[in-house]
């Protein structure tokens, strides 16, 4: 019969080499999946890309108008949806602090931060769409400003949280009103935590697909008018993949490598800043 | 002593109104929005639900043609593609999180940490694509054949792993679901075990345990709270994601008992039939699934949220 000790150890062992494993498989699956990304990518990288519309059926063409749907909505989504985050950040920071309101917003902030993009989608398409009878860039750019809102409201929120209570002290006792010290010394010390949440919020409108499909749609033209329906990357990826046309497919693998590119470069600058951050408050104390 | 200007004063006074109403309005549009998701949502779905009463949720039918709707199928792909996800993504994004907080040197702490988020970042089509093109033939080529050559000996596996190795269905987007929600629930983990104080874990090794047992009998009692709603957090993920299962599911409105079988769930319907959708019981059923969805969604993120504040108050405390 085995030591109990022996026993202990085996298990210890056993569980700490399990662990090492799954770690492994993580990373393998983000490997694999970059791998597929950059040896297909590649392939179709060329300047036609960035210069030619999304062509016909079997024809050759670019992603222009889809790369620029989708710099408008993302740009346009933020524009309407981080000023509102970034205002109700700074109530739940400043004015309503534990009171019972701040504390169902922070809930319901974080419930529609996990919540399911293809709803917002929806929402957006009864209450826009449905009530201007077609589909349109401004409700795509809607449906985006949506998502972004509880990104930049929690991080708001949490850096206005981590500027020293001393400075907005000595801010009041100069006698200025709590705006006044939010807008002088509040935002400036929070400035590049406020950013980052920005930037985050840009990495997760501009992959999004379901919202999409269901307000901008697509259009296989260039189009720059923001009632009309508009070309974007993520939903011309997913007519072009799951067409059966190679030109179209090689299309598609194209755009998705850009576009997990551009996400990637800006989450990682974002979480640099943040370090950057966290070591120069580290430093200052 | 400086003049204190009365007309500087008042204007100081109503601009410290305005912003104040400014951002209380901000507030509490996130309260308004989420109303009007649901208000919105049940008016679109109201005909549907009108014509289909309770039997929308028990019927299996989704007939276009003869306008006949039943969100059965959609239902229980949801369920078992997550089922299957989640089986296949708590043991391992636990086994992450304890490598992250307990085993992996310094060194490595950050770059593993960072790449398991990046993970995360990534856009739901692209694993669409990804689990499409690259997982798909994969198992269709080596896996599936041998899980249906071992498991039809077996009563239960045979029947769940049957049928021709199609390659997509509810099986493929159960795994390309695990991959997505694993860096969720693993980065969510690893923060909860990061609240265990050491003084705890200190004792542990102090009476001789081993790591494991440090881990199993401190680090996952004293974070239990924060582990089940990670989880949670997780599940709500699986439940809403749309892209990535749209590409893998195969899309057929049909409730098969073989997981390799092609299926549907709630979200890839939607995402699937809606642009195409002709008539108003069509899209009036398709929001009702979309209904289904957020009630289903909200329920489960909202416990999990709720077990998560309480793990926070208690570390405040």
């Amino acid at each position: 019969m085995m030591n109990r000790r022996t026993f202990r150890t085996l298990k210890n062992a056993l569980f700490l080499a399990l662990s090492l494993v799954a770690t492994l498989t993580g990373l393998a699956c983000l490997a694999a999946i970059l791998w597929t990304l950059i040896s297909h990518g590649i392939a179709g990288m060329s300047w036609d890309l960035f210069t030619e519309m999304t062509p016909p059926p079997g024809g050759k063409g670019g992603l222009l108008n889809a790369l620029y749907g989708s710099a408008v909505m993302t740009l346009l989504g933020i524009l309407i949806g981080s000023p509102i985050g970034v205002l109700a950040g700074t109530y739940l920071a400043e004015y309503g602090r534990k009171s019972a309101l701040s504390t169902a917003i922070r809930f319901i902030n974080d419930v529609l931060l996990s919540a399911p993009s293809i709803i917002i989608g929806l929402f957006i398409y009864e209450i826009v769409v449905v009530r201007m009878g077609h589909f349109s860039a401004i409700a795509g750019a809607l449906s985006l400003a949506v998502l972004a809102i509880p990104v930049t409201l929690r991080t708001t929120e949490d850096m206005l949280n981590l500027v020293p209570p001393g400075m907005k002290d000595a801010s009041a006792a100069l006698g200025a009103y709590p705006w006044r010290t939010v807008v002088s010394v509040l935002y400036p010390a929070a400035r590049s935590g406020i950013v980052t949440g920005l930037l985050l919020a840009v990495a997760r409108i501009s992959g999004e697909t379901a919202p999409l499909l269901f307000t901008a749609l697509n259009n296989q033209f260039w189009s720059t008018k923001l009632d009309a329906p508009m070309a974007n990357l993520p939903v011309v990826i997913f007519q072009f993949a799951l067409s059966p046309y190679k030109d179209w497919q090689n299309l598609a693998w194209a755009g998705a490598l850009i576009i997990t590119a551009s996400i990637l470069i800006l989450s990682i600058s974002a979480r640099v800043i943040l370090a950057m951050l966290q070591a120069e408050r580290g430093s200052g104390q | 002593m400086a003049i204190i200007d009365k007309t500087h004063a008042a204007k100081q006074l109503v601009y410290e109104r305005v912003f104040r109403a400014a951002t209380l309005a901000a507030a509490i549009l996130v309260l308004l929005i989420l109303g009007g998701v649901f208000v919105s949502l049940l008016r679109g779905a109201w005909p549907a639900l009108r014509h289909f009463g309770f039997s929308f949720v028990t019927h299996e039918v989704w007939n276009p043609v003869t306008d006949e709707f039943g969100a059965l199928a959609p239902i229980y792909g949801t369920v078992v593609t997550s089922i299957i996800a989640m089986a296949l993504a708590v043991p391992t994004a636990f086994g992450i999180a304890l490598f992250l907080t307990e085993i992996c040197p310094p060194l490595l702490k950050r770059p593993i940490g960072v790449a398991v988020e990046l993970l995360a970042a990534v856009p739901s089509i692209i694993f669409g694509i990804w689990g499409l093109f690259v997982l798909a033939p994969v198992l269709q080529r080596n896996v599936q054949p041998w899980l249906i050559k071992h498991a039809h000996h077996v009563p239960v596996l045979g029947a769940l792993f049957k049928g021709p190795p199609y390659g997509i269905g509810i099986f493929t987007a159960g795994l390309v679901l695990a991959i997505m929600v694993l860096p969720f629930i693993a980065a969510t983990m690893r923060d909860v075990f990061e609240t265990v104080p050491p003084m705890l874990k200190e004792s542990g090794y102090g009476l001789g345990a081993t790591r494991w047992e440090v881990i199993w009998n401190v680090v996952v009692p004293h974070s239990r709270a924060g582990v089940v709603g990670g989880i949670m957090l997780g599940l709500g993920r699986a439940l809403g994601e749309t892209m990535a299962v749209t590409f893998v599911i195969g899309n057929a409105h049909r409730i098969s008992p073989s997981l390799l079988a092609p299926g549907t769930t709630i979200s890839s319907s939607i995402a699937n039939e809606f642009t195409e959708a002709v008539g108003d019981l069509y899209t009036s059923s398709l929001i009702a699934l979309g209904l289904l969805l957020f009630i289903i969604t909200f329920t489960v993120i909202a416990a999990a949220q709720t077990m998560l504040r309480r793990l926070e108050r208690r570390a405040e405390a």
